[in-house]
């Protein structure tokens, strides 16, 4: 490396457009940082030596440099801005039904467009690999860029000595000349500044006033922040990382929590939907403007179980309470590292149904009577006297399609029922076919007829399963970032140089942002002295 | 008095207030010296304006006894309260800079902003289950706040274009910024028409099916545009021009579409109106009051605006919603409509302070970005749910 030795005598890597010293300029540096002589200095960076303005030769020089730019930076930003923009044109795959076929769905809704959308592969857009690139060299661009600034800025702010360079002072943006100065205005000064917080280093009548050189860092610190958060996306694609499942509760059934390797079981002991009282005088209006039913409260009392010891296979494991409570949206409820959440619910699902036999004419003349138990049907049941009842089909939910009774699903939220009736005085077996609110008697020649005696009814909750080790990493990454932010945002690092010259002094001011805030400094530190204040050398007006 | 009641009248009060505090920053364009000096207007308009933020703050609270939950949780309450923040972002801005033209520009936004959310029912609502909790509060209250100290910068960019932009002919720039005001016509129009109408009690209903469910649809606006593959109901009214496009998801498509053609027209009329009153475009009116104006220093707030906004935007929109969503829909990411489009506003804004970091991007183009900036928070605010379907309730 060439180092280059300034007349102050400090010696600069190579690439220095500033000394780091005096801030003398480099003579055949100036235009890296585009210094027009005679113009204002570029502070940006403190003038120091940047690897991405000093080697060119290699290719890692060239895609070191390339994605140390700012303005490739900036624009990876645009287009991630774009393609996320581009992302909400329609709906993403995971938003549409799932029942539908999504090469279909887009066509169907969307005509021409969305079958374009779908084929270029924006249904899945923030999942796809172009996306994901994208993001990865906005974060190789993060990484790269802070390296190149962050090194040098840190030794041209360590290694900056209070006296500086006149051409240095001159082509400062704030800069002000005094002719004449008394020792008491200098000593005034000084006191001044102190009492704004700033700290002054002195050599030989050279001041040097500086304060919050930390808020200088801050871009830093949240681009690390930025960095881990998009690690801890990266650490999402391992599976383990996390659990994403879903459970269904009945009402009083106990079941095995999926993913938890049969460790964990939950207790559905009562699930509750509350509306809001349409009487309520605040919220009458807006309930009624709603349909009169707006829903207050999901909630599901829950009880979690851990299997206690070694599970001998086909055996009943033998559970332990770990903890009871109530579930409710927004209020998930959290165990060794697990969380179950108020997801959906099914309200009224047949739990049993009672029904009674009679002679057609006479329900209260009952022969017998039996109760079809959903989570345990049976073939046959026998009632007194010899009758008997035999379920030729059952459906659990009934739908009636082309004229066929089937179920739609297995659930028994709307149960229908062939029944065959034997008896002693019955020839052959009599046929019934029931379902909610209908009793049908095919032939129409029963002598016996089949009622619905009662029924026990209860409801389904639907909890979702989460387990996230990430979510300490992004935690962290937000905390830094906004750490960084904010000390890079809400303070300002301000420097103020004094300069003897002659029997006078001339006086620069920088800051990396908020020159109005520099100005005002500048006009209390000043303040019944003699010295000038400085001027504004740059205005766009 | 209820507190209902009380509520009611002290956001009127502020209305009027800040409506009055407007006339005296204006004031402040014929006080003679520098425009960031001191003037007496200039004093009263910002004591006004404290008052009427009191008077608003007072509003909101009364609002929150009534209901027993902070009043963010609907449209109207979440847009008054953006309102409010706009409010409160000016006075911060206004005490570290105190130029009195700001007030002239960031009241009447906050103005048409309280405004446009009245003209949504204003009843008292419940909470539905996915509300109830604090992150309502700390959510939105934050990002509402983060959104309102990055609108500033669009009033601060406001006044930089109308007094940079060279108005001596007609082309791209003169014709970008008269559109800009004309967007502030359609909300005007907006609100004009929407009380108009009210006020004639105007109703027309449609029926459609969507999903199997026969739904109806009420405007109380004439119908435009009809909702998509529907029949109107009502009769002896207009018939509708055409229906709305299918791809329009939202609740209520076609009656929000039909809004928005109205505001629109109205717009168009309100802003051809001032042109031939004025007989120039209307940034050229007002370029001439502006000419005591600093650029650099306005220059500096639209930067400063967005360089303090942008913390708390973040903090609120994206962390606070992130902790929200893992809370309530156990997802803290989801790609939902509304969350990648606070991510444009962030990546937008932080293009804007990378950009700051180059020569060339002060001044006139910093101006236009934060005119850009401010139009990517209101498409998110009122737009999204009008054609993108989503998850968040309302907003």
């Amino acid at each position: 490396m060439n180092k280059i030795k300034c007349e102050c005598g400090h010696i600069n890597p190579e690439g220095t457009v500033l000394c780091e010293a005096c801030g003398k300029p480099v003579e055949k540096n100036q235009h890296i940082d585009g210094n027009d002589k005679g113009k204002l200095l570029n502070m940006r960076y403190d003038g120091s030596a940047r690897r991405s303005q000093t080697y060119n030769k290699t290719v890692i020089d060239k895609v070191w440099n390339f994605f140390s730019s700012v303005k490739v930076g900036v624009w990876l930003i645009v287009l991630a801005l774009i393609a996320s923009a581009v992302g909400t044109i329609f709906p993403q795959e995971m938003y549409i039904p799932p029942t539908v076929e999504p090469a279909q769905y887009y066509r169907d809704e969307y005509g021409i467009f969305g079958q374009l959308y779908y084929q270029l592969g924006f249904h899945n857009l923030y999942g796809s690999w172009w996306y994901i690139l994208l993001i990865a060299l906005i974060g190789v661009s993060l990484v790269i860029c802070s390296i190149d600034r962050v090194v040098p800025l840190h030794r041209a702010l360590k290694n900056q000595r209070p006296k500086r360079h006149e051409v240095f002072i001159k082509r400062q943006r704030l800069f002000g000349q005094t002719e004449r100065v008394s020792n008491t205005d200098m000593e005034a000064v000084k006191e001044n500044l102190k009492k704004k917080n700033y700290k002054i280093y002195e050599d030989h009548g050279h001041i040097l006033a500086e304060k919050n050189r930390f808020s200088r860092w801050g871009p830093y610190v949240n681009h690390i922040g930025l960095i881990i958060i998009l690690i801890g996306a990266i650490v999402r694609f391992f599976p383990f990382m996390y659990v994403d499942t879903y459970v269904w509760v009945r009402e009083g059934e106990t079941v095995v929590i999926p993913e938890t390797e049969q460790q964990y079981y939950i207790e559905n002991k009562d699930f509750i939907l509350e509306l809001y009282d349409p009487n309520d005088e605040r919220f009458s209006e807006a309930i009624q403007q709603e349909g009169g039913m707006v829903p207050k409260n999901f909630q599901t009392n829950a009880v979690v179980y851990q299997v206690k010891g070694d599970t001998v296979p086909g055996s009943e494991p033998e559970l332990e309470k770990i903890k009871e409570g109530e579930i409710r949206v927004n209020e998930p409820l959290k165990f060794n590292g697990f969380a179950l959440y108020q997801s959906d619910y099914q309200l009224n699902e047949f739990k049993s149904m009672s029904f009674k036999l009679h002679p057609k004419n006479n329900a209260e003349d009952v022969i017998g009577a039996f109760t079809f138990d959903m989570t345990d049907p049976k073939q046959e049941y026998l009632l007194e006297n010899g009758y008997r009842i035999v379920v030729d089909q059952y459906f659990p939910d009934l739908e009636i399609d082309n004229g066929e009774p089937k179920s739609k699903s297995n659930y028994p939220r709307n149960p229908a029922f062939i029944f065959f009736v034997y008896g002693p005085d019955i020839e052959d077996r009599e046929v019934s076919f029931l379902t909610i609110g209908a009793n049908i008697n095919p032939g129409n020649q029963n002598q016996y007829k089949l009622s619905l005696a009662g029924v026990e009814m209860r409801d389904v909750t639907g909890l979702a399963v989460k387990k996230d080790r990430t979510l300490p990493i992004f935690a962290v990454g937000a905390i830094i970032f906004m750490i960084g932010v904010v000390q890079g945002m809400y303070w300002q690092h301000r420097r103020i140089w004094i300069h003897p010259k002659d029997d006078g002094v001339w006086i620069a001011g920088h800051t990396n942002k908020n020159w109005y805030g520099l100005k005002r400094d500048f006009e209390s530190i000043l303040d019944r002295t003699s010295i000038n204040p400085p001027e504004d050398q740059q205005e766009l007006s | 008095m209820d507190f209902y009641t009380i509520s009611s009248n002290l956001l009127y009060t502020a209305f009027v207030i800040y409506l009055v505090a407007t006339f005296f920053f204006g004031a402040t364009i014929r006080a003679k010296g520098s425009a960031q000096r001191t003037s007496r207007a200039g004093t009263i308009g910002i004591v006004l304006t404290t008052i009427g933020f009191l008077a608003q703050t007072g509003y909101f609270i009364t609002r929150w006894i009534a209901s027993g939950h902070a009043p963010v949780s609907n449209l109207f309450e979440f847009t008054t309260f953006f309102g409010m923040m706009l409010v409160f972002a000016f006075i911060i801005i206004y005490f570290i800079y105190r130029l009195n033209i700001l007030g002239l520009f960031a009241l009447p936004v906050a103005l048409i902003v309280i405004g446009y959310a009245s003209m949504f029912p204003r009843e008292l609502s419940p909470l539905i289950p996915a509300l109830k909790t604090h992150w309502l509060y700390i959510h939105v209250t934050t990002a509402a706040l983060g959104e309102a100290i990055l609108a500033v910068s669009f009033a601060a960019g406001l006044i930089y274009l109308i007094k940079k932009v060279d108005q001596s002919s007609f082309n791209v720039k003169t014709f970008s910024l008269e559109f800009v005001l004309y967007m502030i016509f359609a909300t005007l129009g907006f609100i004009l028409v929407t009380t108009t109408f009210n006020a004639m009690d105007y109703q027309v209903t449609f029926e459609y099916e969507k999903e199997g469910e026969l739904l109806t649809s009420e405007y109380h606006l004439p119908a435009i545009v009809a909702p998509y593959d529907s029949e109107m109901v009502t009769e002896d009214r207009f018939s509708p021009l055409f229906e709305a496009p299918s791809w329009m998801e939202g609740q209520e498509a076609g009656r929000k579409f039909n809004t928005f053609i109205w505001s629109l027209m109205a717009g168009l009329a309100l802003h051809l109106l001032m042109l031939l009153i004025l007989r120039k475009r209307v940034a050229k009116a007002i370029q001439p009051l502006l000419s005591r104006v600093n650029l650099d220093l306005v220059d500096e707030i639209i930067y400063r605006s967005v360089a303090i906004g942008f913390p708390v935007f973040t903090l609120g929109a994206l962390i606070f919603a992130a902790i929200w969503a893992q809370v309530a829909w156990n997802r803290f990411w989801g790609w939902d409509p509304k969350e990648v489009w606070a991510l444009i506003t962030w990546f937008f804004y932080a293009a804007f302070l990378h950009l700051r970091l180059s020569r060339g991007w002060h001044g006139e183009k910093s101006a236009w970005l934060a005119v850009i900036g401010f139009a990517i928070i209101m498409f998110n605010l009122i737009a999204v749910n009008l054609v993108l379907f989503g998850l968040h309730s309302y907003a």
